[in-house]
């Protein structure tokens, strides 16, 4: 237990880092991923092209792999970052938006096909009729998966431990290394860390589906 | 959902649960059954007299009876620990240094099992009776040894500095490092000691020094910092682009980790370390390992405590 509570503002940094690195890394996935989206429904073939094999090449590489050719692989294309933590918030961030859209797609079908129609009719052009018609119903539906997809992002951030983000996994490890008489405490108490994170965003997320849902 | 499809589909699950369970029993038994196997006639008699050699209930006779040795080790330290995945065994100092404890037990090369130990497992596999004993290039210091206990220390490291070929930034110590940015792995004594003495150098973290090293090529840092031997490992394998500034300014003894409390396995190492300096084992483990890329040192005096 002293190797928590003597460590508390250690912790507490690491905490701060992991939440920015997520948030930056969410608002880069939601965004590309909804563009993607939106890629992947549109009527135009190299887009929609782009869009799948995008998806299909993200979503199947392993994240740590990614995250490795961000820091690694892109020096020797002559592209250097600033920092290993905007890498970190790159890997992640390009990483999820697979995910964002995957999920947003199937939102975008659940909305009647007359809507889509209706916004055509009436003479919409196509983006028109997603930002203005389609989009907002998608998103309504789409509140839980959207919401397991930032969950897991904020585990997935943990990943940044090997890469030189110092967030709350390498905290622990650092502690656990230099307490190994208390490493399970240490572990437990990087495990609050990320549950008080996850386990708050599960009822935020309650709160924001209890408002939108779609009552049939 | 009608009643039919639904339990065939818990029919089909559960039998892939039993199915997981049963692989997961049968690979346990299967091991039990292999090791008992081999160790069974040939090697009774000659374990019968070399546990005899042993006290009674000592570590050393109860793993003569089993029969084989679990050691932890490192697999990613070139010269000390470094898996070979033609042979899947590890190579290196280290695994030499096991290898002559082991036989000193009666036992041979074949009745190791070795076992991967990063370092901040080592404490817990030790703590758990995962293993036997743990050579894997495992600094002595006061913190570990209040949860596990050391013989040795059978080598003097120290802490240096490694930079990019030819030296941009000419960096000849520790104190050269402030402004700059060195590379370390978490959680590591070096990270530790830069951290506290050093604050003015700027510390990047990775897990793994390959990372360090894979960084320090691209220029995203000035230098890297750990163990000497660690470090004229990774040099070993690429000597044109990282040299070793050679100005060791810490003394990290490495030991051979032990349960707690094991005071008769700790005299017994420490017996066959001072064997092996006298009659050149030591050195010859040497040679034929780390000795390929840095100085035979003089062997360092056993610490008993």
């Amino acid at each position: 237990m002293s190797a928590i509570l003597d460590n508390l503002d250690l912790y507490w940094s690491g905490f701060l880092t992991t939440v920015s690195l997520s948030v930056l890394a969410a608002l880069l996935a939601f965004a590309l991923g909804t563009v993607l989206a939106a890629f992947r429904v549109s009527p135009f073939p190299p887009l929609a092209g782009f869009g799948t094999a995008y998806v299909e090449t993200v979503r199947n590489t392993p994240l740590t792999v990614l995250w490795f050719f961000m820091v690694f692989g892109l020096p020797l294309l002559n592209l250097t970052l600033p920092s290993f933590f905007v890498a970190g918030v790159l890997a992640l961030g390009l990483y999820t938006a697979a995910f964002v859209c995957e999920a947003v797609r199937s939102g975008i079908n659940s909305v009647s096909a007359g809507q889509a129609e209706a916004a055509r009719a009436i003479g919409l052009t196509f983006t028109q009729s997603l930002r203005l018609v389609v989009l907002p119903q998608a998103f309504r539906t789409v509140v839980p998966p959207l919401g397991n997809v930032w969950i897991a992002l904020v585990k997935n951030s943990s990943i940044g431990a090997a890469f030189a983000v110092t967030e709350i996994t390498a905290v622990a490890t650092r502690l656990a290394n230099s307490n190994p008489a208390d490493v399970i405490a240490v572990f437990l108490g990087a495990a609050v860390a990320y549950l008080v994170l996850t386990l708050s965003s599960g009822l935020a997320l309650e709160i924001i589906e209890r408002r939108v849902v779609v009552l049939r | 959902m009608t009643r039919r499809p639904l339990s065939r589909i818990l029919a089909v699950t559960s039998a892939a649960a039993l199915a997981l369970a049963m692989a997961a029993c049968s690979s346990d038994a299967g091991d039990a059954e292999d090791s008992a196997g081999t160790t069974a006639e040939p090697t009774e008699e000659t374990d019968d007299a070399a546990a005899a050699e042993f006290p009674e209930g000592s570590t050393m006779a109860g793993l003569v009876e089993d029969g084989s040795v679990t050691v932890g080790t490192k697999f990613d330290q070139p010269g000390f620990g470094l898996l070979n995945p033609t042979t899947n065994e590890p190579e290196g100092f280290d695994v030499e240094i096991a290898k002559i404890i082991v036989d000193e037990l009666g036992l041979s090369a074949e009745d190791i099992e070795w076992v991967e130990t990063v370092s901040a497992n080592r404490e817990p596999f030790i703590q758990e009776g995962r293993v036997d004993f743990v050579v894997a290039t495992y600094t002595i210091n006061d913190t570990r040894k209040e949860v596990i206990d050391f013989a040795g220390p059978y080598y003097q490291a120290g802490q240096d500095i490694m930079v990019a070929a030819g030296n941009p930034l000419g960096i000849t110590g520790p104190d050269d490092l402030a402004g700059t940015t060195t590379c370390s792995v978490e959680g590591s004594t070096p990270a530790e000691n830069i951290r506290t003495n050093y604050p003015d150098a700027e510390l990047t973290l990775f897990d793994v020094y390959s990372k360090c090293a894979e960084a320090l090529k691209n220029g995203q840092v000035d230098s890297v910092t750990t163990d000497n031997v660690i470090l004229l490992g990774i040099i070993a394998q690429d000597p044109e682009s990282f040299e070793l500034v050679d100005n060791p300014f810490t003394e990290e003894p490495y030991g051979i980790g032990v349960q707690k409390g094991d005071d008769d396995f700790r005299s017994f190492i420490n017996d066959v370390l001072e064997a092996s300096y006298e009659d050149g084992r030591w050195a010859e483990a040497w040679d034929a390992t780390a000795g390929q890329f840095a100085e035979t040192p003089e062997p360092p005096a056993v610490d008993r405590y």
